[in-house]
C-alpha cells in the first residue's frame, strides 16, 4: 500500500469525486485517473426471472480478511502495472437498486496502465475477496451464486482462479 | 490443538452458527473439514465433499492441505460474490 492507497469496507455510500480528489492529493505526476463503480440492479440473477425484481441486496463481508484481502491485491497492483495510487471501497449491509456498491480508483501518468490496473483489481476482488450478496426478492432471499466468468477474467492475468467451480 | 472456526453466508446460515472454538485433533484444514462433516445433519450436507467449499486459514485464502497450528482461525465459505 502507498501513501495514498486505501481500502475501505463501509456501509455508507462513497462520493466518487472525493474520493478520486484525495487518491491524486495534489500529485502533478497523474495524468490519468480511472474509476469503475459497481452498482445494484433490480434484475435477480434467476435468467427464468420467476421470483421478479431484486427489491434489496445484503453483502456480508469477513471483516479482518477483507481489508487485508484487498490490500494485497493493491500491492499487486502496484508490481504489475505503472500506477502511482489505487483505492477500493466497498460497501456492505442492505443496498437498494441503483446503490453504489464498490468503487476501483486508479492513479498513473498515462492512461494505459491505469485503465489496466483498475481491471485487474476489479477481476481480482470479483474473485478472492471474502464478500456473499443475498438478493431479496418478492417470493424471499437468494444467495447470488458466483460465476465461472469471473473465474475466467481472473485467469486472464495469469492468476489462476477456482472461485465458482466446486 | 485449538482452533477457531468461521462460517459465513450460507454456510452460516444451514449451520445455524458463525463460528465456534474446538479442540481438534485435526492436522490440516482437510481433517478439520472432514471432522465437521462427520458430525452429521447440517454440517455433514454444507461441508460435503463435492459441494464448492472455500477455505481461508488466519485470514487468507487457503487450501485444504494447509496445516493447522494451535490458536489458528480456519473460515468456511461458498465460493465469494462481491464486488
Amino acid at each position: 500500500m502507498k501513501e495514498n492507497d486505501r481500502v475501505s469496507i463501509q456501509a455508507q455510500d462513497f462520493n466518487v469525486a472525493e474520493e478520486i480528489a484525495a487518491l491524486r492529493a495534489g500529485d502533478h505526476r497523474v495524468g490519468a485517473v480511472c474509476s469503475f463503480i459497481g452498482t445494484v440492479r433490480d434484475r435477480n440473477q434467476n435468467s427464468a426471472d420467476p421470483t421478479g425484481p431484486v427489491q434489496s441486496m445484503e453483502l456480508e463481508h469477513y471483516p479482518g480478511m477483507t481489508e487485508k484481502a484487498i490490500e494485497a491485491m493493491i500491492d499487486e497492483a502496484h508490481r504489475r502495472f505503472d500506477i502511482f495510487g489505487a483505492r477500493v471501497i466497498h460497501r456492505i449491509g442492505v443496498l437498494q437498486p441503483a446503490d453504489q456498491i464498490v468503487l476501483v480508483a486508479v492513479t498513473s501518468a498515462h492512461r494505459g496502465e491505469s485503465f489496466k490496473a483498475c481491471e485487474f483489481l476489479m477481476d481480482y476482488l470479483k474473485t478472492q475477496a471474502p464478500f456473499w450478496k443475498k438478493e431479496q426478492t418478492a417470493v424471499g432471499a437468494q444467495w447470488v451464486d458466483a460465476r465461472v466468468s469471473d473465474d475466467e477474467a481472473l485467469a486472464k492475468w495469469g492468476i489462476p482462479a477456482s472461485n465458482a467451480v466446486v | 490443538m485449538k482452533v477457531h472456526i468461521k462460517y459465513f453466508a450460507s454456510i452460516r446460515e444451514a449451520l445455524a452458527c458463525g463460528g465456534e472454538t474446538l479442540d481438534t485433533s485435526a492436522s490440516t484444514v482437510a481433517a478439520l473439514r472432514d471432522a465437521l462433516i462427520a458430525r452429521g445433519g447440517a454440517y455433514a450436507e454444507s461441508l460435503a465433499r463435492g459441494r464448492a467449499v472455500r477455505v481461508a486459514l488466519n485470514q487468507t485464502l487457503s487450501d485444504e492441505a494447509a496445516a493447522l497450528e494451535e490458536g489458528a482461525e480456519v473460515a468456511f465459505f461458498p465460493p465469494v460474490t462481491g464486488g
